[in-house]
């Protein structure tokens, strides 16, 4: 299922304000230029944010410099950290036919109610990031393991170059967690 | 260039790599968005040892310019970095640092100016300070960002003129991209340390006099000493000459490093171009992807950038402009009752030269308005229409204005 070709790919996060979907397109653009991608780009959804509060983020990969600075409206690929931001936060606004939405649920694709001209990922994140212990209060964070179901589904970076940009980002003992639980989402996700 | 790394990084970590590689001595800054990362990690690093400097924390920019400015006269090689309100709050002393010719380089991450209040990009900040005798460079990308800053002190040193290192908040100074980081030792061969002109030193103590009158008058030692617009000729002078020392370390900065930015200004397809856009700033990369779209549906469009906007290029400018049809500036800023700032120069360099392009201008991006390459290739089809249509003068086209003509 191999996505990697050289035109650019553009990626949008969603997430709520703490849950991390600005470092998960920071290390998703890390890990892109650590898998060959030579352009690369992150930015958070430009503005103030709150905790809690819907935020997006937005990742580019291309095989030459990047030179588009604009917003991201039509997106070859839409992850969704927290199942609820479906409901409420246009996360299928714009996806490019053939493109992707990769979302973390328990539930399985078909039951999510997304109809498009795009492929429908569910992977069980949170679960991924409990069983390897990235927890925070007693809350899984799910922006590392989130990277595994991105590498799995969309094959536009290696999973071993998720491992490295977590490792660049994490003192080893966090990023041991973090790597785990980004690999176990690797295994549970759909290529 | 063995050692030059290459990391994925914000435009305003790659603005604290190029404090740290410059080795400044003092660095002094208040907290704004979306500057305040740049003086973050520098503080960091000052904590760590990692960057041997004088931190100084103060209570508002005009605090932090006035210890850069004190610094400097001391002969310290300074750094600070602001946008928006906190650029205004200190302008004061950006007029005094420019006055009183220190060589101080600031960090610029371009926001709006309030009121109405936004966190977000525009370039009216530092085009609202253009006239008070600060070099201003505009970046494109990040790599652009630290090449300049660490370009800017041998500038600012050589002229003794302070540099403002200018680059578009959030779209910049928040996104992440690939910049090699420079060997260390090549930067200290490129930038030796600071050898000010004179000093102020406490263990010879002198006094200095800031006071002109109208004309010239002797000093205390019956030297004749030079009124206030001898000051302001010869500072006229260095900006002027700056036009040639920008090229000149831009050439060598390229020999030290492999990497160079155009100098003054940059151009993108613009050979045989018959339609200029014009833009400074990250907009100016845009720009080159909407030209490159229009030169796939067989227009001849090409991209002028403006990295040189004080001094102002006008001679390079007019050359390059020389026999186009039409020249479109875009702004992100305005001289509110009149137009753009950069259409504006633009015009003035060109005159009533014979041969000069018919010149539109446009204002887009304000308060972070989001404009696309589409955006901008929509913009160009309108103009190059009008000027099809035999219009000469066109008011500035407002890209993505969704003005509700009944709002209040």
């Amino acid at each position: 299922m191999a996505m990697r070709d050289d035109t650019m790919h553009e990626i949008r996060w969603h997430g709520r304000g703490g849950q991390g979907a600005v470092t998960a397109a920071k290390i998703l653009a890390d890990a892109a230029f650590g898998s060959g991608w030579r352009g690369v780009t992150s930015a958070p959804s430009f503005g103030a944010e709150r905790r809690g509060a819907p935020v997006t983020a937005s990742t580019r990969l291309a095989a030459e410099e990047i030179r588009v600075l604009s917003q991201v409206t039509e997106p070859d690929v839409v992850v969704v950290l927290d199942e609820s931001l479906l409901d409420v936060g246009k996360a299928t606004a714009g996806i490019k036919p053939g493109g992707v939405i990769i979302v973390n649920t328990t539930r399985p694709a078909a039951e999510l109610g997304l109809a498009g001209d795009f492929r429908v990922v569910a992977a069980d994140v949170t679960g991924a990031a409990l069983e390897a212990g990235v927890v925070v209060a007693g809350t899984p964070l799910v922006n590392t393991a989130i990277l595994g179901s991105v590498a799995a589904a969309t094959g536009l970076v290696t999973i071993e170059s998720v491992a490295a940009a977590i490792e660049h980002v994490f003192s080893a003992k966090l990023a041991e967690k973090n790597v785990a639980a980004a690999r176990l989402a690797f295994e549970c996700t759909s290529r | 260039m063995s050692h030059a790394k290459t990391r994925v990084m914000t435009g305003n970590e790659a603005a604290a790599h190029a404090a740290r590689l410059a080795r400044v001595q003092v660095v002094a800054a208040y907290p704004i968005t979306p500057q305040s990362p740049v003086v973050e990690t520098l503080s960091e690093w000052v904590e760590s040892g990692e960057l041997p400097a004088e931190f100084v924390t103060v209570e508002s920019e005009h605090s932090a310019l006035t210890v850069c400015i004190t610094a400097s006269t001391v002969g310290a090689r300074t750094f600070t970095a602001t946008s928006a309100n906190g650029l205004a709050y200190m302008t004061e002393q950006v007029w005094w640092a420019a006055g009183a010719r220190l060589p101080i380089v600031m960090g610029i991450a371009n926001r709006a100016m309030a009121a109405p209040w936004s966190v977000l990009n525009d370039q009216q900040d530092s085009m609202s300070v253009r006239d008070a005798g600060w070099v201003q460079l505009y970046c494109r990308n990040n790599q652009e960002i630290l090449d300049t800053l660490v370009q800017a002190y041998r500038i600012a040193e050589s002229l003794y003129v302070p540099v403002m290192v200018c680059y578009d908040g959030f779209l910049l100074s928040h996104t992440m991209m690939p910049v090699e980081l420079p060997d260390p030792d090549t930067v200290d061969a490129f930038l030796p340390p600071y050898h000010p002109l004179t000093v102020v030193d406490p263990d010879d103590p002198r006094n200095i006099g800031p006071v002109t009158l109208a004309d010239p008058r002797p000093d205390a030692e019956g030297v004749a000493r030079n009124g206030y617009m001898e000051f302001r000729a010869l500072h006229h002078r260095a900006l002027l000459g700056a036009l040639e020392t920008i090229e000149r370390v831009d050439a060598e900065y390229g020999a030290a490093t492999g990497r160079t930015w155009g100098g003054l200004l940059w151009e993108h397809r613009l050979d045989d171009a018959d339609v200029v856009l014009i833009a400074a700033g990250s907009l100016g990369t845009q720009l080159t992807v909407a030209a490159d779209e229009l030169r796939d549906e067989g227009m001849n469009v090409g991209v002028l950038g403006i990295r040189s906007y004080r001094p102002f290029p006008a001679v390079a400018a007019r050359d390059a402009l020389d026999g186009r049809s039409l020249a479109l500036v875009f702004d992100k800023a305005l001289s509110y009752g009149h137009e753009g700032p950069i259409c504006s120069d633009i015009r003035s360099a060109l005159q009533s030269r014979t041969g000069a392009p018919v010149v539109y201008g446009a204002i887009c991006g304000l308060g972070g308005r989001d404009v696309s390459p589409a955006d901008l290739a929509d913009a160009t089809r309108r103009a190059v229409a009008d000027r099809a249509a035999g219009i000469v003068d066109r008011e500035p086209d407002w890209i993505n204005l969704h003005l509700e003509e009944d709002a209040r």
